[in-house]
């Protein structure tokens, strides 16, 4: 098939590839950008393993042509850590041992960053909305929901402050 | 051992049983974790396997010609280019009757389940390679399909019926027991078919590295070693001529790291093509064709006297294994045989299991395999019992339950090949401590007063025992280099659980070490020379003892090194934060581990007659298995409208004997909780009346999200350390899943007000809503 070039602007950087034009977004992040932290668990749309954000928004990296996300401002899970210092939800995560095999950790963090960044103010019961659009197999989603209730209240808190 | 190690106490020190943050999460929540679809390697090729679209086929021709001649493949396989392999082998040891029921790498003849690999398609590019895959023609002539384990027997080859093996266990004379019984239950009870379905799919990498002659895995689990004994043994090479490496791994439950007929392929095509083989496989793949598991159909009797004593239980049950017989052999029909009679005494029992084959795909272990069946198989007939001898059914259980005055407690039956005795435990005392935690009399009210208003809410309660650390022996080598950074190697693997963290805290606490400077090696066969891997709970029991062995040889080595420098007895000397003291001065660092490492050095001039090294490799070795047990107590609620079965409250209470990290604990059993959630009411593969699978997305096999699982509450207790291992421990990693399926078909029950309703899973909606109408009417 046909390859054509396409511009991404990936966590601030460019990337400069040339992709079929059936290329999925997550498919060309992981292979030609070489960031693999995005991750693929379904590939039809359900599993949100593959949740990036586009513009801001968590969006499915599997659902999307790669030559679609041109000009968009793409963010993956590598955006996250500066240097060794984690992002406070990496760190949540860690704390309230949110994941196991972590395999499904990027997009549940893509999303919950994504989300709460959009609705600050997001409720015990929004934020159990919020991660029921992503499948975890491992942790039984309680722990994921404390440290996003954890994270929530320290941007509350910085608000506050 | 010597004087110190004996003096040595565990928990007198600082990480054993303390809920530590995991080694593991920092590259995993970076994104830098590296799964197998993460690693490429130069000039791969890409697999992509043709799989059957016919349940039951023989096949007439594949015509691959086209797909040939597809720019950018390589190569494409049918049986004919891969003759002179073996069909799959059992791990272990298995009966010679089920030889011919193996799975071949690929289908000659005839095909029997929709999804069984015909052949395979070698690209440059993995989208080549699907689209070639599209092209392979297969002419088939279409049978008649099997579909029901329960059905007669069919042929599956010439001379062979679907009937692979019928196994039975027996004791205390059934017959007479149930004749003089004051009452008979009969249940007919079903268990769906669903399975482990972890979040990344499969995949390995195949490699042949020319120069030193090995054939690589990439993307190993689960056990790598048995794993590497299976392919060097099926592709004529030396056991050191392969090695399998485990990279991250996106969860495991039994399914992941069998050895499938990819895993062969890939090896195979990296020898044969010269070239690295990648494959990682689509989620349709998985649905139908990674190892199904549970389903089951039990047609039980027990006998009870008028008080509620359970006399005996008669179970003719039948498995439904699918195509073919996996690495597995008959390992689940053996495992719920030896379960099934549970926390109880139950002087009488007798199975006779049918394990059958049909066209689907074929099943093996998922977590807690043969206990979840069991269990709700015995608890679905303790409540019948309740129900008709008029008695409460918690204190029927209770009149039941083998008592800590009868262990270890010995059932005339084995297991896996080794007599069942359960080493510990106080069943009374957790059912009392499980009660009081729920406040179930108090619960029993409020749902009952909540029925009276109108609203199906029910309790249910269920009790089980597990099984951990199957021996019979498991090795760790701890080294200490002279920075006095720690590294431990085990034949262990990951697959999520934490094994790093368990290992490194078990590894550090006798070392007196920051569990932080422990790495740990898992899952490389070429770095120790045996292993057990991970699975049936056995890591940390198995690796752990030996871990503990190993370090706590290293410690007996330090202090002796030690006490000859520092002219002191080695009694007299601690390790704390990595160094040496005197115990009368606990707080001044005399001489770090890094040091003692260097004064042991080969070209030392300290070293003396010590063997070089501050290094030791231990065995542990154990002849019975460990026997954890629990109970899940579950609140449901039913939708009235939508027949939605809504968990309220869910209190797993679990003995693990010792914890070594209990937040790890934790984890697993809401984990397996929500797996056994969905076993209870979402998940199941279904075909239809062709054979045709209709589960093979997640839109219609449904993983349980956060809006169905509920908030689990854990009492985690360690009333009964194993007396098989020195640190007391039992295996969690399956105590979250066992009796969740009895316990909500209980509270559904309760709910309905009809005991005895729920006698198969999953309960869906449409039943709920078909329930309510033969109520209603
Ligand atoms: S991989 Fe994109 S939603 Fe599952
Ligand atoms: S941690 Fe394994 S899928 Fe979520």
């Amino acid at each position: 098939m046909q390859k054509i070039p396409v511009r991404l602007r990936v966590n601030g950087e460019l990337h400069d590839l040339i992709v079929e034009p059936r290329r999925t977004l997550a498919d060309a992040l992981r292979e030609e950008c070489g960031l693999t932290g995005t991750h693929l668990g379904c590939e039809h749309g359900i599993c949100g393993a593959c949740t990036i954000l586009l513009d801001g928004a968590p969006a499915r990296g599997c659902l999307i042509f790669a030559v679609q996300a041109e000009g968009m401002d793409i963010r993956t899970v590598e955006s996250l850590a500066t240097g060794a210092r984690a992002h406070p939800l990496q760190e949540a995560f860690v704390r309230h041992h949110a994941l196991q095999c972590g395999y499904c950790t990027p997009g549940f963090l893509m999303l919950l960053v994504g989300g709460l960044e959009r609705d600050p103010d997001l409720d015990a019961e929004g934020l159990r909305e919020l991660v029921s659009s992503n499948l975890c197999r491992c942790t039984g989603y309680q722990n994921i929901l404390a440290a996003a209730a954890d994270y929530a209240a320290q941007l509350r808190a910085a608000r506050g402050a | 051992m010597d004087e110190t190690v004996t003096q040595y106490r565990i928990g007198e020190t600082r990480l054993f049983g303390k809920p530590l943050e995991r080694l593991e999460d920092f590259a995993l929540v970076r994104g830098r974790g590296r799964f197998v679809g993460d690693l490429s390697l130069a000039r791969q090729l890409h697999m992509r396997i043709v799989r059957s679209p016919f349940a039951h086929a023989d096949l007439r021709a594949v015509d691959a010609s086209a797909a040939r001649a597809m720019e950018g493949v390589v190569a494409v396989w049918t049986a004919g280019d891969i003759a002179d392999l073996p069909p799959i082998d059992f791990r272990d040891a298995a009966g010679e009757a089920l030889r011919p029921y193996r799975q071949p790498l690929l289908a000659h003849g005839r095909v029997r389940y929709v999804g069984e690999p015909v052949a395979a398609v070698f690209a440059i590019d993995p989208a080549i390679a699907e689209d070639a895959a599209e092209l392979v023609l297969i002419e088939a002539d279409e049978r008649e399909t099997l579909l029901d384990a329960t059905a007669a027997p069919g042929e599956f080859s010439a001379g062979h019926d679907t009937e692979a093996l019928v196994m039975r266990a027996d004791y205390g004379g059934i017959e007479q027991v149930l004749a003089a019984a004051d009452v008979v239950i009969e249940l007919d009870v079903q268990i769906g078919r669903h399975s482990g379905v972890p979040l990344e799919p499969r995949g390995a990498i195949g490699q042949y590295d020319a120069g030193r002659d090995v054939l690589c895995l990439w993307g190993a689990a689960k056990v790598p070693h048995r794993n590497r004994d299976a392919l060097a043994k099926a592709l004529g090479r030396d056991q050191a001529g392969i090695e399998l490496h485990e990279l991250h791994t996106g969860g495991g439950f039994g399914i992941r790291g069998e050895l499938y007929p990819e895993d062969f392929l890939v090896l195979v095509a990296a020898m044969r093509l010269d070239r690295p083989v990648k494959w990682i496989e689509d989620r349709r793949e998985h649905l139908m064709a990674a190892n199904h598991s549970r389903q089951q159909r039990h047609r039980v009797r027990a006998g009870f006297s008028k008080d509620g004593e359970l006399l005996g239980i008669d179970d003719d049950f039948f498995v439904d294994q699918g195509a073919y017989v996996r690495t597995h052999g008959a390992r689940v029909p053996d495992m719920t045989i030896g379960m099934i009679p549970g926390p109880y005494r139950c002087p009488a029992f007798r199975a006779v299991c049918h394990f059958r084959l049909t066209n689907k795909t074929p099943a093996a272990t998922y977590r807690a395999p043969g206990r979840f069946e069991g269990s709700f198989v015995r608890e679905r007939v303790m409540d019948a019992a309740a129900a008709r001898l008029g008695i409460d059914p918690v204190e029927l259980r209770r009149r039941n339950l083998i008592t800590a005055a009868e262990m270890p407690f010995a059932r005339p039956m084995k297991t896996l090949g080794t007599n069942i005795i359960y080493d510990s435990g106080d069943y009374p005392r957790l059912l009392d401590a499980a009660l009081a935690r729920f406040g179930w009399r108090q619960a029993q009210a409020d749902a009952a007063a909540r029925r009276l208003a109108g609203e199906p809410v029910g309790l249910g309660l269920a009790i089980f025992v597990e099984k951990g650390g199957i021996g019979p022996r498991d090795c760790a080598r701890v080294t200490i280099d002279p920075g006095g950074a720690v590294e431990l190697v085990t034949g262990g693997a990951s697959v999520g659980q934490g094994f790093e963290t368990a290992m490194a805290q078990i590894c550090a606490e006798p070392l007196g070490v920051d569990y932080r400077r422990v790495r740990v090696v898992h899952g490389q066969t070429e770095r120790i020379a045996y292993g057990v891997g991970a699975h049936a709970s056995r890591a940390t029991v198995m690796t752990g003892s030996a871990t503990n062995a190993a370090a706590l040889a290293v410690r007996a080595k330090a202090l002796r090194v030690a006490g000859q420098l520092l002219q002191a007895r080695p009694e007299e000397l601690d390790i704390v934060a990595g160094a040496v003291v005197r115990r009368a001065a606990p707080d001044l660092p005399v001489m770090g581990l890094g040091a003692i490492a260097a004064a042991l050095a080969p070209d030392s001039a300290t070293l003396g007659d010590e063997r070089p090294g501050l290094s030791a490799e231990e065995w542990f070795t154990t002849e019975h298995m460990t026997y954890p047990y629990g109970l899940h107590l579950a609140q449901v609620a039913i939708e009235p409208d939508t027949g939605r079965v809504v968990v309220e409250r869910f209190l797993i209470a679990y003995d693990v004997g010792r914890a070594v990290n209990p937040m790890l604990i934790e984890g697993q059993l809401v984990g397996g909780f929500a797996q056994g959630l969905g076993g209870s009411l979402f998940e199941e593969f279904r075909y239809d009346a062709r054979g045709e699978p209709l589960s093979v997305t997640f839109a219609d096999y449904l993983l349980p999200s956060a809006s169905e699982v509920p908030a689990v509450e854990i009492l985690l207790t360690q009333d009964a350390p194993s007396p098989l291992n020195p640190l007391g421990i039992k295996g969690a990693g399956e105590g979250g899943i066992t009796a969740v399926g009895a316990a909500l078909a209980t509270a559904i029950d309760d709910a309905l007000e009809r005991p005895g309703l729920v006698t198969r899973l999953p309960v869906t909606p449409q039943m709920v809503l078909a329930w309510r109408r033969q109520t209603a009417s």
